[in-house]
């Protein structure tokens, strides 16, 4: 017996809707069992997981500072994506987009008035962007396949964000920890509601993202030109596009996004430098992108959907000691179901019995292990 | 014993993991799959090797525990992204999530339990030569399987039938199957052939390099082994040398500062990724070098139609 | 179908009311961590610490943790998350947890929180550190006696001054025993990972030393001295299961005593914030037993001990700063305040402090 697909003459429109549904209860099943095999009551679990993270307004403020750069980021490498065109170096041009928009702050950190943030969102901007342009020249003039650049890209940012916390930028003041001097108030990005959480202008950043994205995709010819390269390059070339124009414009706007994404973490949740700024939201939002299907709109939903993952899994660690390990393997469960489900909007799916296989091949293949 | 050998030594003991996982993800790579995953595999590969080993006494038993665990691990890559044709980069990822919290969760009771290491080799009258003795007949069998399978593979690559189809899979998949090959099987084998080596590559941490389990112990080896794949430019040759000139930059780094010579480590470690990316631009210039060596269809999902 | 999801759905209820109704007498006590408890190593210390004080206080507190929380703002939604389920007080172990600390505690002045080796404080935040500095100077002294070369190497993570006073501790121990000796310094950039401890170990012993020293967390640095048939201390934690013929004595954390003090004091209303730094004399650093020494060196490391736990601070002068400039006279004794922000290698140090 095996597999066999079948691909749908076009996308179910059914399985769209439900593919989700199927993934969640697929999830919530599983789950289960893992809880209950842990020896924990996995109604309890799931309460933990799904029910108390949503039921509190201080929680809500958390999802959204968890969330945003998830979406800000897999927003812009939807436009990618959609293009064929396959950065995965976010995490770096995050990173990046941290570092440029982090020079005022840490240089002058005396120069405190109404243009400061606004200038830093912007450096963090033009940051990201400027380093996935890297990748994009390489692609655009030398061919070279960007999925391998942009990743190699992500290690260098992180060195350099290494080096510089702990060496030219370190806090004078800091008794020699790596960070820098933390920033200003006005360097600092402003909460939404103070009174009721912490959540700041990267959530609102991220949803008109999200929005604008959608608009130029869904309303605009630069989205008609994304899609047609995206889908055959021959074709587009045939309309007048250019890929090479469509490379860059792709990275650098995904860069810029990712940039905006590091330098608002940088700015608004952490206030300062540290080695590390980041755990791996550039790599989560590849995930991110595939679960809301690449759509803005459906990326703002998945981005949330992660976002509760972690927050319910810091919620079930606390009330019922359930490891953080289990948190991570229950996130890798749900991510599983939702990427396999999803086959069911393009595919069928049959069982067929085995016909004889031919082995001689695949022998061969093994003398080597 | 000399001061180089001996810093051979080490260098071989930091690369060996290196190498075995990023030729088992050269053949992926060759088939036409990405995956991404490799870094979860070898963590599996490390508490499964470990575990095995700590259980019944036996480092062997542990290595081969570790080699089972890390193709076991692929398999579900495998029906993921060949069966179901889900979305290569995204699949791997979540698969590394997965082994690293798995993996946890395997490990809870095994920390701070000293475990079993391989024996290094020792042949009366070889081992014991002057110079070259330790480096070439003294090291741990791992590092003899790592040499013989970078051969291995290069051989069956480029000078089997197999190893033909294979390369020819990962450059057209399309063409192949208009061929009558089988795409999706091959696949498959060269996917459990890639955990098979990242769960080596594990097994290889926690019974040789530090004899020991603790959490998050592959500490990023996986992403420097797909770097690796790259930098070779998916010739198996080529990520011996990388894996080794990898291992020499750290190594070479703590000598210096040992020595008291003061070098600023992240930008010696940057070297290697930005000598891959100026590889990648070298071999991608050149048309025939790009055709030859670059899997065509790398990353892209195929589904036979009938 | 139906029935069984309002079953459910009832009984999610009905323990959500439970989960809410219960901790309302006994005091519960959390930690945040910014390490896997599985690391056999600095987390997994300060879990120990929360183990006894769970055991010794019995059914007074209940206990709860969160492990791996990352620095930033991750650590700020683990301490509010605490803070807001219930915990009477909440311990942070990392200097990285200092601002999101700050931040919790003047959002929730009845919660008691208590900072492992920050230095900022308020009315209901106070913080806690040990002296690790007194151990390793015991370990120089051993270190002195025990290498047969005189050179000893030593394995740092970053050069904070936690680690900078680590490492004068025990050149000015070792120097105590034989003036000239040497020490050679290797930073692996990173608190742990085992591989490059190892590497880093290999680089020291195959340099020439016959001894080392870690202040990263891992069990592999003593592995290789293990193999090789040379020396080493462990770290954090007693490592003797991994190295039977090779440690010399651990510098181990000892947080229980600490904690049953503190959560008692919290317990019967006289907690206050503290400002403490623990030493041997508390009970905070223990030197595992002395193995695979001379009985004299032993002999002589227990008098170290014991004049330390009279209240001997190893940093008392005469001590002479690396360029010869003096910096403690002739019986002055080091302020902690200028400890906390060491950035200087005492003379005799050849390398050059990275800066």
């Amino acid at each position: 017996m095996r597999l066999e697909l079948i691909k749908r003459p076009q996308r179910s429109a059914l399985f769209s809707i439900l593919s989700p549904f199927i993934a969640f209860v697929l999830t919530l099943v599983a789950g289960s069992i893992m809880f209950a095999l842990l020896g924990v009551n996995p109604v309890s679990a799931l309460h933990a997981y799904f029910v108390e993270p949503l039921s509190q307004v201080w929680q809500l403020h958390e999802l959204a500072i968890k969330a945003a750069p998830l979406i800000l980021i897999a927003v812009g490498l939807s436009v990618c994506y959609r293009a064929n065109i396959w950065n995965i170096g976010a995490e770096g041009q995050f990173i990046m987009g941290g570092i440029v928009g982090s020079i005022l702050p840490v240089t002058y950190p005396e120069f405190q008035n109404a243009f400061v943030l606004p200038l830093m969102l912007l450096m963090g901007m033009v940051g990201g962007a400027a380093y996935a342009a890297i990748p994009a020249f390489l692609k655009a003039r030398f061919n070279t396949n960007e999925i391998l650049t942009s990743l190699m890209l992500v290690y260098v940012a992180q060195l350099l964000l290494d080096w510089i916390v702990r060496g030219p930028w370190r806090d004078p003041k800091g008794f020699n920890f790596p960070q820098t001097v933390q920033f200003s108030d006005a360097a600092t990005l402003p909460e939404l509601w103070p009174q009721s959480g912490r959540a700041n202008w990267g959530f609102v950043f991220a949803l008109v993202a999200a929005v604008l994205v959608w608009l130029m995709m869904s309303r605009m010819l630069k989205g008609f030109e994304v899609r047609v390269l995206g889908s055959s390059p021959r074709a587009g070339r045939f309309a007048g596009f250019s890929v090479g124009r469509m490379v860059f414009f792709a990275f650098m706007l995904s860069g810029a996004l990712a940039g905006l994404a590091g330098i608002s973490e940088v700015s608004g949740a952490i206030n300062q430098l540290l080695p590390s700024i980041s755990p791996g939201y550039g790599f989560t939002a590849i995930i991110v992108a595939f679960l809301g299907r690449l759509n803005p709109l459906g990326i703002v939903a998945a981005g949330l959907v992660l976002g509760l993952t972690y927050l319910g899994g810091e919620s079930a660690q606390a009330a019922l000691g359930l490891s953080d390990k289990v948190a991570r393997v229950f996130q890798g469960m749900l991510l599983f179901f939702v990427l396999g489900c999803d086959t069911l909007i393009h595919y069928r799916i049959r069982l067929v019995g085995m016909t004889t296989p031919k082995l001689e091949p695949a022998s061969k293949l093994e003398e080597v292990h | 014993m000399d001061i180089t050998i001996a810093i051979l030594l080490t260098i071989a003991t930091a690369a060996t993991p290196l190498l075995i996982a990023a030729i088992g993800e050269l053949v992926v790579e060759r088939s036409g799959v990405l995956n991404l995953g490799v870094e979860g595999m070898m963590i599996m590969g490390a508490v499964g090797g470990f575990g095995a080993g700590y259980l019944t006494g036996s480092a062997w038993l542990g290595l081969l525990a570790a080699i089972a665990i890390g193709a076991l691990f692929s398999l579900l890559f495998a029906v993921m992204t060949l069966s179901l044709a889900t979305n290569q980069v995204a699949t791997g990822l979540s698969l590394t999530l997965l082994g690293l919290g798995f993996s946890g969760m395997m490990g809870t009771g095994f920390v701070g339990l000293p475990g079993q290491r391989l024996p290094d080799l020792y042949i009366p009258g070889l081992t014991t030569l002057p110079v070259v003795g330790e480096f070439l007949f003294g090291q741990d069998p791992i590092f003899y399987i790592s040499i013989a399978l970078t051969a291995g593979v290069a051989w069956f690559l480029f000078k089997t039938r197999a190893g033909l189809t294979l390369r020819s899979i990962g450059d057209s998949h399309g063409s192949a199957h208009a061929l009558g090959i089988n795409v999706i099987r091959y696949r498959y084998m060269a996917v459990i052939f890639g955990g098979a080596c990242a769960g080596l590559a594990g097994g290889q941490l926690s019974l040789v390099y530090t004899p020991q389990w603790v959490e998050n112990m592959s500490a990023g080896r996986g992403w420097i082994a797909l770097a690796l794949v790259v930098f070779a430019s998916w010739r198996p040759w080529r990520v011996l040398v990388g894996a080794y000139i990898f291992g020499a930059v750290w190594i070479g780094q703590l000598h210096a500062q040992a020595f008291g010579i003061p070098v600023p480590p992240q930008i010696l470690s940057s070297l290697p990724y930005l000598a891959t990316i100026v590889v990648l631009v070298l071999i991608s210039r050149n048309k025939r070098l790009t055709m030859m060596n670059t899997p065509a269809s790398l990353g892209q999902p195929f589904v036979p139609d009938r | 179908m139906k029935r069984l999801l309002i079953a459910l759905m009832a009984t999610a209820a009905s323990l959500s009311m439970v989960v809410g109704a219960q901790a309302a007498d006994k005091l519960k006590a959390c930690w945040v961590y910014v390490g896997p408890i599985g690391d056999f190593g600095y987390s997994y210390q300060h879990n120990q610490g929360r183990l006894e004080a769970e055991k010794a206080l019995g059914d007074k507190i209940e206990t709860s943790y969160l492990e791996n929380v990352a620095e930033g703002p991750d650590a700020d939604r683990a301490f509010e998350r605490l803070a807001r389920e219930g915990c009477g007080i909440i311990f942070g172990t990392s200097f990285g947890f200092m601002d999101s600390m700050v931040k919790v505690a003047k959002k929730f002045p009845d919660i008691k929180f208590e900072h492992a080796t920050g230095y900022k404080t308020a009315d209901n935040l106070g913080v806690y550190n040990a002296r690790f500095y007194e151990g390793r100077y015991v370990m120089g002294q051993i270190a002195a006696k025990v290498s047969k070369k005189g050179v000893a190497g030593y394995i740092g993570s970053f050069p904070i001054p936690e680690v900078v006073m680590g490492i004068n501790a025990f050149m000015l121990g070792a120097q105590s025993v034989n003036p000239d000796f040497k020490l050679k310094i290797v930073w692996v950039s990173s608190w742990f990972d085992p591989g490059k401890e190892a590497d880093a170990a290999k680089t020291l012993f195959d340099q020439g030393v016959d001894i080392i020293s870690q202040h990263t967390d891992s069990t592999a640095p003593l592995q290789v001295a293990e193999e090789r048939g040379l020396h080493g201390f462990g770290q954090s934690s007693d490592m003797i299961k991994f190295a039977p013929h090779a440690q010399l004595t651990s510098n181990t954390d000892e947080w229980g005593p600490y904690y049953i003090e503190r959560i008692k004091a919290a317990l019967d209303g006289t907690w206050k914030p503290d400002n403490v730094w623990l030493g041997i004399k508390d009970g905070a650093v223990v030197l595992s037993p002395f193995t695979n020494m001379p009985d004299d060196v032993k002999a002589m490391a227990e008098a170290s001990e014991k004049k330390i736990t009279d209240g001997w601070n190893p940093f008392t002068g005469p001590v002479y700063k690396q360029d010869g400039s003096e910096w403690l006279k002739d019986g002055q004794v080091a302020k902690d305040e200028v400890l906390l922000g060491m950035n200087f290698y005492v003379k005799g140090i050849d390398d050059k402090l990275p800066q």
